[in-house]
């Protein structure tokens, strides 16, 4: 077969957020690939911090008056809020790829109708769902706390 | 929508000329529009009446054969299936489709693709390698059996998917909804039993599980195949066979013919056979 060097053009990490004319899942997709970053970042702090008590009292000392600034509490905040749309989110993908909410394959008729719309309200209850925890949440550590 | 009563309409080519560019460039061109255009005659317009360089692929133009694929105004689409009228914008953006090699102009290197949907088998595997050579009959096949696949072989290879698709804009590894969703078009075949040759294949990193549901294939396929939805139900089959409660398929036997029974005398008999 007749090969030829092409120019490059792959997307790469724009292909993630570009564009402006995607649906729902699409956001949902780099909204989900972005907070398991978040969380991520955060267990790495998480154990920068923890393991400053093997350096001793003072040590740790220094390292919790340093996180529990406002702008941490915010943070702490943050990371929480992003949990909660992971896990609900998470959940909706294990759902969905596994097959559940997908619906059968259809002769295709035009409008068409696809897997999209058949698991849309899945996708709406997992965003409430996440959304009432990170309200919780906002409730016991901004407001309660 | 774009301007109806506008007598103009303006395009923005990206150009690339392997021989000239070193890397593509945008060129603007203004053509009469007519009543009815569509994005692949504004191209041949502006082939015939300014730059008779311009290249791209299309062939049909009715949507059939796949081959004018483009990114128009940000969206992967058939250019022939296209109407200047539905696109919301004032100037119309063509730029070849991406996350595949720009050949010259609007004409991407698809062979990644093909070299992936080969890898994956796209075809019935049987043990009677004879019978399929030489058929002594129909194998057989009930409309449930056909509804299980029937919608992912609409497939018509444009690529829009694969250009849509987040997770191949960062993987070349990776296969792309195109190949996943005609290698499942196999496996939910009832004639088909090569699910376990294809296994060795999907399991791996090329398989489904890099993919995580944007969705983007599905909604730019332009014969809505679903690409998303035949992987995710990939995806099931590969965990059920893995715990081991996959159902294992047969491939359907070949139809023998009725042994009794009268022909209806109104009936015609039927022409003779081709094969």
């Amino acid at each position: 077969m007749l090969r030829v060097q092409g120019f490059p053009n792959r997307l790469g990490v724009r292909g993630w957020v570009g564009g402006g004319r995607w649906g729902m899942e699409r956001y949902l997709y780099t909204l989900h690939r972005l907070t398991g970053l978040g969380l991520l970042a955060y267990f790495l702090l998480h154990i920068v911090v923890t393991a400053s008590r093997a350096l001793g009292e003072g040590a740790w000392a220094r390292a919790m008056d340093t996180v529990s600034g406002g702008v941490f509490k915010v943070g702490e905040y943050l990371v929480f809020a992003a949990f909660a749309f992971h896990a609900a989110n998470g959940i909706r993908l294990v759902l969905v790829e596994l097959g559940f909410g997908v619906g059968r394959p259809i002769e295709p008729v035009y409008p068409y109708k696809t897997s999209l719309d058949a698991q849309r309200s899945l996708a709406i209850g997992a965003l409430a769902a996440g959304a009432a925890l990170a309200i919780l949440g906002a409730v016991e550590l901004l407001v309660l706390r | 929508m774009s301007d109806a009563t506008a007598k103009e309409i303006l395009y923005r080519i990206r150009r690339f000329e392997p021989t000239r560019d070193r890397a593509p460039r945008w060129q603007a061109f203004t053509i009469p529009r007519v009543p009815g255009m569509t994005v692949l005659d504004g191209l041949w317009t502006i082939k015939q009446t300014q730059d008779a360089s311009l290249a791209w692929r299309s062939s049909c133009r009715m949507g059939i054969c796949g081959s004018c694929g483009m990114l128009i105004n940000g969206r992967a689409r058939l250019a022939c299936n296209t109407q200047v009228s539905e696109i919301d914008a004032a100037v119309i953006v063509v730029a070849p489709l991406p996350n595949f090699d720009i050949i010259r102009d609007l004409v991407p290197d698809l062979s990644p693709m093909f070299d992936a949907h080969a890898a994956l088998m796209p075809y019935l595997i049987r043990d009677d390698a004879r019978e399929q050579e030489r058929p002594t009959g129909e194998f057989s096949q009930s409309p449930q059996e056909l509804e299980r696949y029937l919608q992912f072989s609409y497939c018509i290879k444009c690529g829009c998917c694969m250009a849509a698709c987040p997770t191949y804009a960062t993987d070349p590894v990776y296969s792309g909804p195109m190949p996943l969703a005609q290698a499942q078009r196999y496996n939910a075949d009832g004639r088909d039993g090569g699910f376990l040759r294809r296994r060795a294949v999907l399991g791996g990193e090329r398989g489904p599980w890099r993919c995580h549901f944007a969705g983007e294939c599905s909604r730019v396929c332009p014969k809505g195949v679903d690409p998303a939805k035949a992987i995710q139900l990939m995806k099931r089959d590969l965990v059920w066979d893995y715990i081991r409660l996959r159902k294992e398929q047969c491939p359907a036997a070949v139809m023998s013919k009725p042994k009794a029974g009268t022909r209806r005398p109104d009936i015609p008999e039927p022409p003779p056979r081709t094969v």
